[in-house]
């Protein structure tokens, strides 16, 4: 489906949110206003506003403990949540969660998840509802190379192939599970070799162009939304910085870490869009300009709100003792 | 002797458990660190740096990176064991032990018994437990009461460095499946640590402050709470004997059961959900053995029943804290 200068327009908005988003979470987090870890999606925002492009909020993800990308990509409010990696009052999981927790059901987003391998079997498990109720509607686990790992990941892509679960496992390869390279702790020839073999399609994506990750994530979600089962993406991307905020990552070396940058999936968007003249400089400044008003104002609000009420540490729970 | 950090001291045992038996390994996720990547390997040492530098001495052969993969480590670590290594094996936080329970309570806690006998399965696993750093529900509760109501399996939580030195050196060379619980909340701890490797025996428990009045029992990072509200009573003339069991199992129920005999008056402090946890576990050693002993209820300081809260304030007020340790001593004090 060719994309109209608005798709176009909301594809660059969606990109340049995360990447705004994740570095001032970096900032805030070294200035001491996020409490705990923050793991970044720097890097990474071709793929998660790619496969999310043609989601609607009907349609479930799952993430990862890298969330905050997937999160905005689904449509989450930056304003909730920055309010919930500050751990404060209005936080869209009400402080409960926190960075490695935000959820929004109403915008089909089933939570960050800090266990590696958490994701892919709910992923099942929402896309059999989907399956069930015949709404032609999909869940995408996305999870990383580190995940590919996991047996919860393995029960999961074999039992979405024998249900014929509309799942979609949007395999984010940025080459590290946390600080061991996936070319050591993969043991296939790619992860997209490994997922067909459990008897699903799979393709290996170039996860710092949006284009392509949405062109395959189209494919997906063709099967996917004809009710003929499961897919799989092996999306290759880089991780612009450590496994949490503060690695100092000496296992990468500098060269590696420039390489990554001269890729960076948003300057190429940008350059793509010009050269093809479908959009000019100024509808993109434009865009950047008001991106980072909307995450000063997050930042501001969330830094100024207060903690939850401490009445709320035993509200949401069925039973008290 | 010389003052070392509790990581400093568990890297120590470590070390000195490698260099004196060549059946020792460490088997785990990021163990070393770098593996495959362009840069350094084996700089990390465990996302805590608990075994850092070690691969540097050890090598890949007895320092193993492994895949995110928790089933396959602990059942990797427990076949290991159960043919003649001495795995030591490293479960990042305790929260991930939920990805591999089976290869614990069904497999490496059975084997000796199921087997007639005829099994050992020497292993240790190495986890971080403990709430107060903001990590959220996934990456902070403690369940030691899930590994203590295992049949088969040891169950040791250090409170400090000199302990967590000398209690690795037992699991290591202990012949059963052994959960040692690191506090994350103590790593930084400093305190008096021998060089040399030395023993502290399971089932002992240490008495951490002698009192007459009432009796503390606390566990890991709660016994340095359960020594600070100790130290404000005794300001108003208040004598509280403070009881760290060290291991949870086995269990050192004449060390408690004499200090209520003393005191007449006992709190439990423990990191957890209120049912079924230690401190309800306690409480019915207790009432069962030293009921006659007893002056007033039993006090329990424990967690809400609910998953561990990011926020601050929200994580600082469900977990026991001094305002509330000393509240429930206050209470059982008072009752005539």
């Amino acid at each position: 489906m060719q994309l109209s200068r608005d798709d176009l327009k909301r594809a660059y908005r969606g990109m340049f949110t995360i990447r705004v988003f994740e570095e001032r979470v970096n900032k805030e987090f070294a200035l001491g206003n996020i409490p705990g870890f923050a793991h970044v999606y720097l890097g990474q925002e071709a793929s998660g506003v790619g496969v999310c492009f043609d989601l609607t909020d009907e349609d479930y993800i799952g993430s990862t403990h890298r969330g905050h990308g997937h999160c905005i990509a689904k449509g989450c409010d930056v304003r909730g949540m920055m309010l919930e990696i500050m751990g404060k009052e209005g936080g869209l999981c009400g402080g409960k969660g926190g960075s490695m927790h935000i959820a929004d059901m109403s915008k089909g987003m089933l939570g960050a998840n800090a266990i590696v391998g958490g994701s892919p079997p709910i992923a099942v498990g929402a896309a059999l509802t989907q399956k069930l109720r015949k709404t032609g509607k999909v869940a995408v686990a996305f999870s990383g190379d580190g995940a590919s790992n996991q047996g919860t990941t393995f029960e999961a892509l074999n039992m979405a192939v024998v249900l014929g679960a509309p799942a979609i496992f949007a395999f984010e390869n940025n080459g590290y599970g946390e600080h061991t390279a996936a070319s050591y702790a993969v043991g296939a020839p790619s992860i997209a070799e490994r997922a067909k073999s459990f008897g699903m399609p799979a393709e290996v994506v170039d996860g710092s162009d949006f284009f392509a990750v949405r062109e395959a994530m189209g494919r997906a979600l063709e099967r996917g939304r004809a009710g003929e089962g499961p897919y799989a993406l092996e999306i290759v991307c880089s991780r612009f910085l450590g496994h949490f905020v503060g690695d100092p990552q000496a296992y990468r070396l500098p060269e590696e870490l420039a390489k990554a940058r001269a890729n960076d999936p948003i300057p190429r968007f940008r350059a793509r869009v010009t050269e093809a003249q479908l959009l000019d400089d100024a509808d993109l400044d434009a865009i950047e300009r008001d991106i980072h008003a909307e995450v000063e104002a997050a930042v501001q609000l969330a830094v100024a709100a207060p903690r939850p009420n401490i009445n709320t540490l035993e509200t949401d729970v069925y039973l008290r003792y | 002797m010389s003052k070392k950090t509790y990581s400093q001291a568990i890297n120590e045992a470590l070390r000195q458990e490698m260099r004196r038996d060549p059946n020792v390994i460490i088997i785990g996720e990021d163990v070393a660190g770098g593996h495959g990547a362009s840069g350094e390997t084996g700089g990390v040492g465990g996302v805590f740096g608990l075994t850092k530098s070690l691969y540097t001495e050890f090598g890949p052969e007895r320092v193993l990176d492994t895949p995110i993969s928790e089933s396959a480590i602990i059942g990797a670590a427990s076949g290991a064991a159960v043919t003649g290594l001495r795995p030591v094996a490293e479960i990042m936080f305790v929260d991930f032990v939920g990805v591999c329970f089976d290869q614990i309570y069904n497999q490496a806690a059975k084997f000796r018994y199921m087997f007639g006998g005829k099994a050992k399965t020497p292993m240790v696993i190495r986890t971080a437990i403990g709430a107060g750093l903001r990590a959220g529900a996934q990456h902070s509760q403690t369940l030691h009461p899930l590994f203590t109501m295992v049949p088969g399996l040891k169950v040791v939580m250090p409170a400090n460095p000199y302990d967590a030195k000398g209690l690795l050196i037992s699991a290591i060379r202990d012949d059963d499946p052994v959960i040692f619980m690191e506090s994350k909340l103590l790593y930084g701890m400093e305190g008096e640590v021998p060089d040399e490797a030395y023993r502290v025996p399971f089932g002992e428990a240490n008495i951490a402050r002698e009192g007459k009045d009432l009796t503390f029992v606390a566990f890991g990072a709660m016994v340095q709470r359960a020594l600070a509200v100790a130290q404000t009573l005794a300001g108003e003339g208040i004598s509280v004997e403070v009881i760290d069991p060290r291991t949870t199992s086995p269990l050192d129920e004449e060390a408690i059961l004499d200090s209520v005999a003393k005191t007449g008056r006992l709190v439990v402090i423990d990191e957890s959900p209120p049912r079924c946890s230690l401190a309800g576990d306690i409480s019915s050693l207790v009432a069962e053995k030293g009921f006659r002993s007893l002056k007033a209820p039993i006090g329990k300081v424990t967690c809400p029943h609910t998953p561990v809260p990011f926020a601050p304030n929200l994580e600082d007020e469900f977990m026991p804290n001094p305002r509330r340790i000393e509240e429930a001593a206050r209470a059982v004090l008072a009752y005539r």
